[in-house]
């Protein structure tokens, strides 16, 4: 099946965005290890590598108002609300255990990582119910 | 909803993904449309009545009226 011009596209600007993560991470790990920096400017460099990652969301954005087939990208806002309200659920309990000391304070950068890891595990799901498709239509 | 798809696409020999590629949208589109699985926004509705060059009544059933 062709990929379709906006999936090329959603790629191409995903590999992008993560190659900007890769790059600020390992700046702003090595800045902080060999001239820590002060003040206001230690702030912004800490939240550096945050940036790539929100435009990752921007980037999803932009794939779901460019999807040209409807059923598809209605496919993709359900998965879509699935996962952020599993990872909202996950994380809220976890706030909880974390309350009542059962469990080590995590930080709060693993909330994407673990989002980012259930929409994994949703286009696995997605896939196989679209090979159960292919193998019934 | 019910609709006639799936016997409209038959009738003239077209496979899924043939007519997929007339609608241009994915062959997914066309067996979820075809199953009453997802119901199409007004506008692909129109494409595909005007593609069989029907009403497009004469693809979908009203679910109002059975």
């Amino acid at each position: 099946m062709p990929v379709s011009p906006e999936i090329k596209r959603y790629t191409v600007r995903l590999l992008s965005v993560m190659t900007l993560y890769g790059v600020t991470l390992v700046g702003v790990n090595l800045w902080f290890r060999y001239a820590t920096p002060t003040g206001v400017l230690a702030y912004v460099a800490a939240v550096l590598p945050a940036v790539p990652i929100a435009l990752v969301f921007v980037v999803i954005g932009k794939l779901l108002v460019e999807m040209r087939d409807e059923y598809i990208r209605a496919q993709m806002v359900h998965d879509l609300l699935i996962v952020t309200g599993a990872t909202l659920s996950i994380t809220t309990a976890w706030g909880f255990l974390e309350g009542f000391g059962l469990v080590a304070p995590t930080a709060h950068y693993y909330v994407a990582t673990l989002w980012f890891a259930l929409q994994g595990v949703a286009a696995c799901v997605r896939g196989i119910l679209r090979s159960r498709e292919r193998s019934v239509g | 909803m019910d609709n006639h798809l799936r016997a409209l696409r038959a009738a003239r020999g077209w496979s899924q993904q043939h007519l997929a590629e007339r609608l241009e949208v994915s062959r997914q589109s066309v067996n979820a449309i075809e199953t009453g699985r997802y119901d199409p926004s007004l506008p692909l509705a129109f494409r595909i009545a005007e593609l069989f060059e029907l009403a497009i009544e004469d693809v979908f059933v009203s679910p109002s009226r059975g």
